[in-house]
């Protein structure tokens, strides 16, 4: 097999080689007419097969794509997103016909004398205006978006739970009964006594915490999140909640968003479904065990040799089985020896 | 200057050369090799994205100790993308594009014997390639080279605890960068001033052709922005080998707690992005110079809206330092200068709009040449216009949360940056290539090479949208460990499959270049019937570009097609034929454009 490809390598070399010492003897090198009929039929012809490529790619990956929003603030992304899609999309669909179309129509000729056409203040003024005033409304929708999403500080109810990352992995710690996270610094690391995160045993907010390996979120409360990272640069990606942070060594960064649908709600949701069958499809014939949807955290930031499996499950529950599934975790008092 | 000829000896003329034509001719040719070694990279990396567990005797050949039979390692493949967006970035589109056409064309195109000092301007080729050797060296260092993006983020970049490539090869990362900044800075102040001072009689600044304008406002950009680079690769070698905290602060790793305190990677993310943004505009406003010279020249046309091309250069140059911000809108950073950016971002989108409107208007009514170089411009247009559209999605920061990192970005600013500079270097090669060596490229590989590189690129590039869009992070070795991107695999063996077919492509490309070089047919004086001032230079190339005096200019550069009435379509060419070199007067009762 190996050798057959060695040998069609072969050929394919000698082939272009003969081809191009063949076309490097044309000696005519300036376009003529002939060539730019050739050439603007030929764009004419890759206008369609790149209009069917990108219709294509729209209709049928569509089902690859993220399904809905499962946060309540990712609702009005998912809307800003769609206009500007649409928005993108109707341009790119024009203007790529006027270039080539253009370049075919205008194919050159002898006979064809150009336009001399060197200015049109009203042209201008029409596409710098237009632009301007789509321009005026997506940028005011965003800014309204980005802070509502990144507007933290009037959540007295909201659930506060750090993320702590490292090479390559990733935990949290639950805020406790108070609710307030004990104080955090590398300095407190303490592997053998089992403070993993660096928490301040000392502080009095601290002894509630709880740490734990995968995130359970109970649905419809805003989840206030801390994120910490000690070692190197990583960023927490909860692309189904639309939602992402850098963890910074140095510095707690935050973020918020409030879960909209259980895990289980999300599995029975008619897109998440279309995308776990076409997975298990292809699972199946490689004989791997089945998916099963979760939400996932990933990290999305480069972070070294194993940055491409640094990963956590996210879970989301009615708020009674979150609350007795917290209740079942030890507190950090319990767990970090003295 | 051109009645004493200079004696020139083999080391003088074609090494250690003062010549702008010859240090073009050696950037162009640093920067193709350069070029090779980033895309052979690029189609190992494409390799493992696509197969991910399979054996390959190339990976084997070329990785070395950073393969186990076939199969590349975690750490070299970060290696590779690192190296891969370095060079190109740099080495190939900011040295091989401006460094090659600013030197050729800046003295030619606005009359000047040559450079204002040819000496720093030796000086800067040199600089780069000494650059080019230390990156090349880094490759070879036994950890690996620099594996820590091309972006370098400290600390990852910082601690050869964190990743090996953040030993040596870091090290001599920064350290050709370093060189790389003083060379571009040296090639930057001699345009700028040859531009300002060197420009022949009548010559006025509005009267530049577009390329000189696009190449003047480039070399503003890079003066403003690349010492802030030079600044963050400084300090982070100062944190790295002298234990200083600019950018590291509680970190704990291999064990230990390491003693730095009160730095931050989100002041390193600043610094970085300050040239890092300009840097795309200083990658592309060269490339959509020669499109505006080389559209309006095979248009036969003049450049629609002369004046609102420059004031849209200057718009983007001014915007352009101003918005680095959108790269860190989750960096951390203070989301009130999150909407700052945002703002400042999506407003570059205006001068851009008005540049591709302008050039569908020239191409409008045309009477198109369809020579390879027209071919790739045109091809430009068309990337830039589906690369930028995509931008009003990244600029925005409520969006760009959710698709920050995935390879939706890469799919951006491969087409918009990427695609489109390399696209605009190839046009400019085709077009200029006879003033270059005298002779004409071949037409029918430029063909060739053009078809198969658009739909190469295309079938790369627009794809790769959408495995973005499925949340797919860019960076991951593999995505074998999350089932949820199962359905992306044969994509991605889609996207491999036209990148190794786009990439062997360029090899049409390098063979027409060398063997056109010796065998191709001799260049006339002005093959395109072009109206620029280094068309009327003789072939066979002269110290001090023009014989005799150098030729007073009387009008701009994009007289085509001009007739004896104005409002008559049909009526005569003014002068006769449809160009009017800018050395010719006005005519009697002619108005100046």
């Amino acid at each position: 097999m190996l050798a057959l490809f060695y040998i069609f390598i072969g050929v394919a070399i000698g082939v272009s080689f003969w081809q191009i010492t063949r076309v490097m003897n044309l000696r005519s090198v300036i376009a003529d007419d002939h060539d730019n009929d050739k050439q603007g039929k030929y764009f004419l012809a890759f206008t369609v097969f790149f209009y069917a490529m990108m219709i294509y790619c729209l209709l049928a990956m569509n089902v690859l794509m993220l399904p809905e929003s499962a946060s309540i603030e990712g609702e009005h992304d998912d809307n800003l997103f769609n206009i500007t899609f649409w928005l993108i999309g109707i341009v790119q669909f024009i203007m790529q016909f006027l270039i080539f179309y253009f370049t075919y129509k205008y194919r050159g000729r002898k006979e064809r004398k150009a336009k001399f056409f060197a200015d049109s203040h009203q042209l201008e003024i029409i596409w710098t205006i237009i632009p301007a005033v789509v321009l005026v409304v997506l940028i005011g929708y965003g800014l309204w978006q980005w802070n509502e999403v990144m507007d933290l500080s009037d959540e007295k109810d909201a659930v506060v739970i750090e993320v702590y990352s490292q090479q390559f992995r990733w935990d949290a710690r639950y805020a406790g009964e108070d609710n307030t996270l004990g104080l955090g610094n590398v300095n407190y690391i303490d592997i053998d006594n089992l403070n993993t995160m660096g928490v301040d045993m000392s502080d009095p907010n601290a002894q509630d915490d709880k740490q734990v390996t995968e995130l359970v979120l109970p649905k419809g409360r805003k989840i206030h999140f801390k994120f910490r990272s000690q070692d190197v640069l990583h960023s927490a990606y909860m692309p189904h909640f639309r939602a992402q942070m850098n963890c910074v060594p140095g510095m707690v960064t935050e973020f918020g968003f409030t879960p909209k649908y259980t895990t289980e709600e999300m599995r029975l949701n008619p897109e998440v479904m279309d995308k776990t069958n076409a997975i298990n499809k292809i699972r199946k014939a490689k004989g791997e065990d089945p998916y099963e949807f979760d939400y996932l955290l990933l990290c999305n930031k480069i972070c070294g040799q194993a940055h491409f499996n640094m990963q956590m499950k996210i879970t989301v529950l009615e708020q009674d089985e979150y609350d007795k599934w917290i209740a079942a975790r030890p507190t950090l008092a319990e767990v970090i020896k003295k | 200057m051109s009645e004493h000829h200079h004696k020139e000896t083999f080391v003088t003329k074609y090494i250690f050369s003062q010549d702008h034509k010859m240090i073009s001719k050696q950037f162009l040719v640093t920067g193709m090799f350069m070029g090779i070694i980033a895309v052979l990279m690029s189609m190992l990396f494409r390799l493992q994205l696509a197969w991910p567990d399979t054996s390959f005797t190339i990976i084997e050949a070329f990785l070395g100790s950073h393969q186990t039979n076939g199969i590349m390692d975690p750490d070299i493949y970060l290696a590779l993308v690192t190296i891969h967006g370095t060079i190109m970035v740099f080495f190939v589109l900011t040295a091989g594009l401006s460094g090659t056409f600013s030197n050729l064309l800046i003295p030619l195109q606005i009359g000047a014997r040559d450079m204002a000092s040819g000496f720093l301007n030796m000086i800067s080729y040199w600089l780069f390639f000494l650059s080019s050797v230390v990156m090349v060296i880094s490759l070879f260092v036994e950890a690996g080279p620099a594996s820590a993006g091309w972006t370098i983020y400290p600390p990852l970049s910082a601690l050869p605890q964190a990743i090996p490539g953040s030993g040596a090869g870091m090290t001599l990362w920064l350290v050709s960068m370093a060189i790389f900044i003083a060379s571009s800075l040296i090639g930057a102040l001699n345009y700028i001033v040859t531009v300002l001072n060197l420009r022949t009689k009548g010559m006025h600044m509005t009267r530049l052709p577009l390329t000189m304008w696009a190449f003047f406002i480039t070399a503003i950009i890079g003066v403003v922005s690349f010492p802030v680079l030079l600044s963050a690769a400084l300090l982070l070698i100062f944190d790295r080998s002298f234990g200083t905290s600019f950018f590291l602060s509680d970190i704990f790793i291999s064990g230990e707690v390491l003693h730095y305190q009160g730095g931050s990677p989100v002041l390193f993310e600043h610094l970085f992005w300050f040239l890092g943004h300009p840097e795309v505009y200083i990658v592309l406003l060269p490339a959509l110079g020669i499109t505006s010279e080389v559209i309006s020249t095979n248009s036969r046309k003049p450049i629609f809206g002369y004046r609102a091309m420059i004031l849209s250069i200057m718009a983007i140059a001014l915007l352009s330092t101003i918005v680095w911000g959108h790269h860190m809108f989750i960096s951390g950073m203070n989301p009130f200068l999150g909407s700052v950016f945002t703002f400042t971002t999506l407003l570059i989108a205006i001068p851009s709009a008005v540049k591709a409107f302008n050039y569908l208007t020239t191409l409008w009514k045309g009477n198109l040449q369809l020579n390879p170089a027209m071919l790739f411009s045109i091809g430009l247009v068309s990337t830039f216009v589906t690369g930028g559209l995509t931008g009003l999605v990244l600029g925005d920061s409520a969006l760009d949360i959710n698709i920050h990192d995935t390879y939706f970005v890469v799919a951006h600013f491969h087409l918009v940056m990427g695609v489109s500079a390399i696209f605009g270097m190839y046009a400019g090669v085709y077009h200029w290539f006879p003033k270059m060596y005298g002779r004409m490229m071949n037409k029918t590989l430029g063909y060739w090479h053009f078809w198969i590189t658009i739909i190469c690129a295309y079938g790369v590039f627009w794809p790769m949208h959408f495995i973005g869009l499925a949340g797919l992070p860019r960076r991951y070795y593999t995505n074998t460990e999350f089932p949820m991107f199962d359905d992306l695999a044969d994509i991605n063996v889609v996207i491999t499959i036209f990148a190794l077919v786009g990439g062997v492509a360029q090899l049409i490309f390098i063979a027409n270049f060398f063997i056109s070089m010796y065998r191709g047919p001799k260049a006339t004086q002005n093959p395109w019937k072009s109206n620029t001032l280094e068309w009327t230079t003789p072939v066979e190339h002269i110290h001090g570009n023009w014989p005799g005096k150098i030729p007073e200019v009387h009008r701009w550069a994009y007289d085509y097609s001009k007739r004896v009435d104005a409002d008559d379509d049909d009526s005569d060419f003014l002068h006769g034929e449809d160009f009017v070199l800018q050395t010719t007067p006005l005519l009697e009762g002619e108005e100046a454009s």
